[in-house]
């Protein structure tokens, strides 16, 4: 029985097409990936969920201020809260992080200036869904391509994320001004992941760089062992769940205050 | 809807955080001595989002908007909010 991978499409996403084309790349397990509506509010039996890049409901506000709201988001919320692997590239990254589902928030790149090009990043940890079948230090070439990636967070959220092992990939030379030069990040369990370059437009060597296969296929290694159907056999282990960054934040500080 | 409800402008302004870098801020910062404008500092970028809203009464529509303010316009990782709130004079009376 193969695994299968929902990819979500709102309005206004643009890389589902791709994303689903790099799962066939994957050698080894079965895989099948297949397109999920952001207005079902069901998740149809998938293993995973990937939240693709794009532009969902036109940025508008804030990237992923108005994804965040749409029906499926309640299935993966829930999804996610039972362990089940959740991956959010680029768009896909600031949807997790505005619907509190990832620790930190993505802001408009240092210089503002719209980025488009190769990056070099290093693995940092490999107790992701994202991560588990490369190794520590590994050097990864996939592209970037975005106008907000700059990945910001409060010290003390920094420093938890440095200890609890949730910071999964960094850059090697930090193009966009991310605090500690933070590509990509998971919540504590590791099963729900955010980065902001595309390792779907590095799934083959036509495309310069094969580099984001060994992402798709841990990602499916963590779908088939999350699946009941599924034996493991991987690296990843689920880690006890405390409640995101986001929420806590929003609980102890009201945003909001009326002046005059 | 029992009862008479009144109607309101709100004014919300949202901007990063005190200590969040502001590239936008920084950016029109490092333009200015460029342009001959010395002594220009601490520059914030933010943005103005305005509606009306009804409501029994002030309280209850500083309610509403804080609350929207905290689920939607602002992000409380980045940003903060104001508001300010102005009874319209017979709107839909």
């Amino acid at each position: 029985m193969s695994v299968r991978i929902g990819v979500v499409v709102f309005p206004g996403s643009n890389c589902e097409h791709d994303v689903v084309e790099a799962f066939a790349a994957v050698h080894g397990d079965p895989v099948e990936a297949e397109l999920l509506w952001h207005g079902d509010s069901v998740l149809r039996g998938c293993d995973a969920v990937v939240i693709p890049g794009g532009f969902a409901h036109g940025d508008y506000l804030r990237p992923g201020a108005i994804a965040r709201f749409s029906p499926i988001m309640g299935a993966i919320a829930s999804f996610a809260a039972a362990g089940g692997p959740v991956l959010g590239i680029c768009n896909g990254f600031q949807v997790l992080t505005e619907a509190g589902l990832l620790p930190g928030a993505l802001r408009a790149n240092e210089g503002m200036r719209f980025i488009c090009q190769p990056a070099e990043l290093e693995v940092i940890s490999i107790a992701s869904a994202l991560t588990s079948r490369a190794t520590v230090g590994q050097r990864l070439r996939i592209p970037v391509n975005h106008y907000e990636g700059n990945f910001t967070c409060d010290r003390e959220t920094l420093l938890a994320l440095e200890e609890r092992d949730q910071i999964v990939l960094r850059y090697t030379d930090n193009p966009n001004g991310s605090v500690a030069a933070i590509a990509g990040v998971c919540n504590e369990n590791g099963n729900v992941v955010g980065l902001m370059p595309h390792p779907e437009r590095a799934s083959n060597e036509l495309l310069g760089s094969s580099d984001g296969l060994v992402l798709f296929g841990s990602l499916s290694a963590a779908a088939a062992s999350a699946s009941p159907a599924g034996e493991g056999g991987t690296s990843y282990l689920p880690r006890p769940r405390r409640t995101p960054a986001f929420s806590s934040t929003a609980a102890g500080t009201p945003t909001a205050r009326q002046v005059e | 809807m029992v009862g008479r409800q009144l109607r309101f402008e709100a004014h919300v302004e949202v901007r990063s955080l005190d200590g969040i870098a502001d590239p936008a801020g920084l950016t029109i910062e490092r333009a200015l001595p460029a342009l001959g404008f010395e002594g220009v500092e601490q520059v914030r970028v933010g943005k103005v989002i305005t509606f009306s809203v009804e409501a029994p009464d002030e309280e209850a529509a500083q309610a509403t908007v804080a609350a929207l303010c905290d689920r939607l316009l602002a992000n409380p990782v980045i940003e903060q909010a104001e508001f300010r709130l102005r009874a319209q004079t017979a709107a839909g009376a």
